[in-house]
Order: structure tokens, then sequence, then C-alpha cells
């Protein structure tokens, strides 16, 4: 019978949660790497065993951890012991260096800070781990300061894709007061060279190639906390999702707005319709359905929690603009959590079932694509991820 | 044998237990001691000193004999305790508290 796995990342270390494909009852396996931050969790498309954690520490810094056996145990590539003092390191799988050889990379610019000046590139964390369609032991990084990293040996070592960083609006990135990440990765699975990158806050950008060239695709977008609600760039974007069966269709959860683009980012235009509040951090979209799509609404950018105290789910089953609450299972008083970037996803199984983590440490879970909802664990640490892997 | 002694995570990170024994060759300095030490858990690079500059991460501080080593140079000779191993080396991260 098929099942799901769902991997959380949090505050204080990871989590995995499973059951089988009736989704009722749940095995909850971890703390694994407690006490550690862990950004995100994520597995291999075509090996559901190969799993990718990020764990960051601002005392210890990056750690990349990899599972060949669903998340059971867990190594660290750069490898176990070597033998004797003096031994040769097995890899540097922690190691994210910004490429500036002459040959590849391009110059470390600098990016925009706080208050307007210029600042220079400093690498904090992996924030999101997308692993390639095709090969469980390529990876792609998105890390902050934002820039795209990737693995082809399962993690052992890690090279800057330095078209991204360098393509020309750099300087003019910068950070949210969460930091400035690349925080979004999607693959084109009907294109090989393509794929989508979000930055808080640049905005959105599109490779053809691979990752060698990029261009932003922010065209549509309004942001009136910039100076130029209209710029290229420096718009806080905070998810972007797609249907893998269309992927020129981009739906989007801006700092403000639920956005929309039907030429794979080319133009955006808005779909917050009836939305109790267009902020928020969550979207996704429904496996079966490209046109339905979810949110969480924030009641806004300084009171990061649900209006009203009521902790709502809001479905679109046109692709945007009309959109209902879905509320039954969920606390509908004196909630006050809030639903980070990373922490909503969805699973394949016929009847779709949806999952989202929140900062006070529940997981919730619906197995019938919103329409109700339960718990699966209450109390873990802010949750700061959720992904789904749908069993076979 | 030089004696090292991790914090908590970085012990846990290594899989090691108490202390982390090491033969260093040669001066024992900050240096020659981190080297040993990544060099046999290569998992623990970067996470002590940054991977380029080889600067000390900012949450850590070094001690050894009741001494603050922090800011000492990474070339400048530990202890002869240390040296001798009748004293370890301390990693120590700052406190997380509140």
């Amino acid at each position: 019978m098929s099942g799901v796995r769902v991997l959380v990342g949090t505050r204080k270390g990871a989590f995995t949660l499973t059951s089988d494909g009736k989704r009722e009852r749940w095995g909850v396996g971890g703390p694994y790497f407690g006490g550690w931050e862990i950004y995100h969790v994520k597995g291999s498309p075509i090996d559901p065993n190969r799993l990718y954690a990020s764990q960051t520490s601002d005392w210890f810094g990056q750690i990349i951890q990899r599972s060949s056996d669903g998340g059971k145990t867990w190594e660290t590539p750069a490898g176990p012991l070597t033998p004797g003092p003096y031994g040769f390191p097995m890899g540097q799988s922690n190691k994210f260096t910004y490429d500036t050889t002459p040959e590849t990379g391009r110059p470390l610019t600098t990016h925009q800070w706080y208050d307007g000046t210029q600042h220079p590139w400093e690498f904090k964390r992996v924030w999101h781990l997308e692993p390639s369609l095709s090969d469980p032991d390529t990876v792609y990084a998105g890390v902050e300061d934002a820039a795209l990293f990737r693995t082809s040996d399962g993690g052992r070592m890690w090279q800057e894709l330095p078209g991204l960083r360098g393509h020309g609006t750099g300087p003019k990135w910068q950070p949210g007061a969460g930091g400035m990440g690349l925080h979004t990765i999607l693959l084109d699975s009907k294109n090989p060279g393509r794929m989508f990158g979000a930055i808080s806050a640049a905005g959105v950008f599109r490779t053809d190639d691979g990752g060698q060239t990029w261009q932003a695709i922010n065209r549509g977008l309004k942001s009136s906390y910039i100076p130029d609600p209209n710029a290229e760039v420096g718009h806080c974007v905070h998810r972007i999702a797609m249907h893998r069966s269309r992927p020129n269709v981009l739906f989007m959860q801006k700092h403000w707005d639920v956005m929309r683009s039907d030429d794979a980012g080319e133009s955006w235009h808005e779909v917050s319709g009836n939305l109790p509040s267009d902020f928020g951090f969550v979207i996704d979209v429904h496996a079966h359905e490209p046109d339905t799509i979810y949110v969480v609404p924030i009641k806004s950018d300084s009171e990061h929690f649900p209006p009203e105290g009521k902790l709502r789910v809001y479905r679109s089953r046109t692709g945007g603009n009309d959109w209902e609450a879905l509320s039954k299972g969920l606390p509908q008083s004196h909630c006050y959590v809030d639903v980070l970037r990373e922490a909503m996803a969805v699973d394949s199984l016929d009847s779709c079932g949806v999952y989202f983590g929140t900062t006070g440490g529940q997981v919730y879970a619906s197995a019938d694509a919103g329409d109700t909802w339960a718990p699966i664990v209450q109390n873990l640490p802010p949750v700061l991820s959720v992904e789904v892997q749908t069993l076979p | 044998m030089i004696r090292v002694v991790l914090p908590y995570h970085l012990r846990t990170l290594a899989q090691v237990g108490g202390e982390v024994m090491l033969e260093v060759e040669g001066q024992v300095t900050r240096r020659s001691v981190l080297d040993a030490l990544e060099a046999r858990y290569p998992m623990l690079r970067g996470t002590i000193r940054d991977h380029v500059t080889q600067q000390r991460r900012p949450f850590l501080r070094f001690f050894a004999c009741q001494q603050d080593l922090s800011h000492e140079l990474p070339d400048t000779p530990l202890p002869e305790a240390v040296a001798s191993g009748a004293e370890p080396f301390l990693v120590i991260g700052a406190i997380a508290g509140g």
C-alpha cells in the first residue's frame, strides 16, 4: 500500500512523519540533529530513500547531511572518520564559497544593505535544497547571501553557478528582515535547461540554459515599500509554485499580493481576489488540479499571525481570484502562529494531501485536498520547512 | 597526545564521546591542533574556523590552562601543559540563554 513521509525542518532539529495512504495514523521519527536549525529537508524525486538536509547554526555554520535509507540514518557527505592524524579530508560538503575565479566566476560584487549602502556578499546558510529530477547525486542549493550552488557528487563538493549572482542586478538586491536568501528553486520537468529561483528581497529569476545565464522576471510586480514600485528587482517574493504538468504557469505569494504568471514569468498579474489578507508566505498547487492553489493569509507584515486569530487555509479552484476558506479542524480562536515560506507541501496520492507547519510547532494534514484538517504533531519546535514524499 | 574538548554539538556531529585525542607533529599551536582535528574529523571543517579565512567563528572561544587563547595568533605555541597532554585545549561555544 502506498504511503507518505513528511520531512519537517524546525528550529531545533528534523523530524519524519510517516503514514500509510489513509493518512490517519502517524509515526514520528526524530529529532534528528537535535538543537540545530534545520532549514530544509528534501528527497530525491527518483530515489525516495535519498534525502538531503540543511543543518545550520549561528555557532558552527553550515552542515549538509545526507541519508540513503529514507532518513533512518544520516551521514555528512564529507565522509566518516579518516584514518589517523593528518589524514586527507574526504570532501568539503560544508563548504560554500562564492566563485570569483577569472575563468568561471564573477567578481564578488556588493549588494544593497538595509540602509541602502553597499555590503559585501557573505555566506550564511543554505535555505533550500532542490534535488535534480534525473540524478540523485545532483542537488541545487539556494543560499544566503543569495546565490545558487550545485553538487553533482551527492553533496561532497558544492560549486556556485555564478551567473545568477553575477547577472547584473545583484548590487540592487537587498535582504529582508530574515536575510537575503535564495529560498525557492523550481525545476521545469519539460525543459531540462529551465529553472526558476526566487530571492527575498530581489524577485524572481529564470535560466533557460541550466543556470549559466539568468534574467529577472518581475514585470507586473508592484511593491509600494520600495522607491520605484515597478522596479526590475527589489521585490520581496516569499514563494513561487508551479504544477509540473504546466510549468509555464507560476503562482506567487509576494510580501503583499498573490500573483500569477501564464508565460513562465514574463509577466505577472494579481489574483488576490477575496482573500482576507494578501500578505503571507506559503503557496502551493494541488497535485492533480493545476488550477487549484493554496495559501495561508497572514494579517500583515507587522503582525505575523492569522487574521482574527483564526488559522485558515484558503483554496482557489480557479487559479486565483476566487478563494474559499478551509477551517474545519484548524483552530478558530486565539491562534497566533505563523506559517513560514517553506512550510507547505502536497502529496500525490489520488486524494491529494496537503500539509503545513506552524511556528507554534504544529504540523497539520488534510487527506482530502483541504476540506478537513487534523494535526499530526502539536508540540514540535517552530517549523521552518515541510516537504512530502509519496511512497510506492 | 593532545587532548581537545569540543562543545556538545560538535561532539555529536563528529560522533565522539568525551575528549578527542590527537597526535600533532611538530610544534603544538592552535593551527596545528585544529588542522589535525579537521583532518581526522572532516565533518568539522568550517565549524570552528571559516573555510576561507581560517578565522575563528565569532561565537566560539579557545581556552586552556585557565587562559583565554582566543586572540592569540594561530601559530603561537600552546602552553606546555597542552602540548604534553596534561591539560586539554577547550573549544567553547557562547552560552545560549534566555
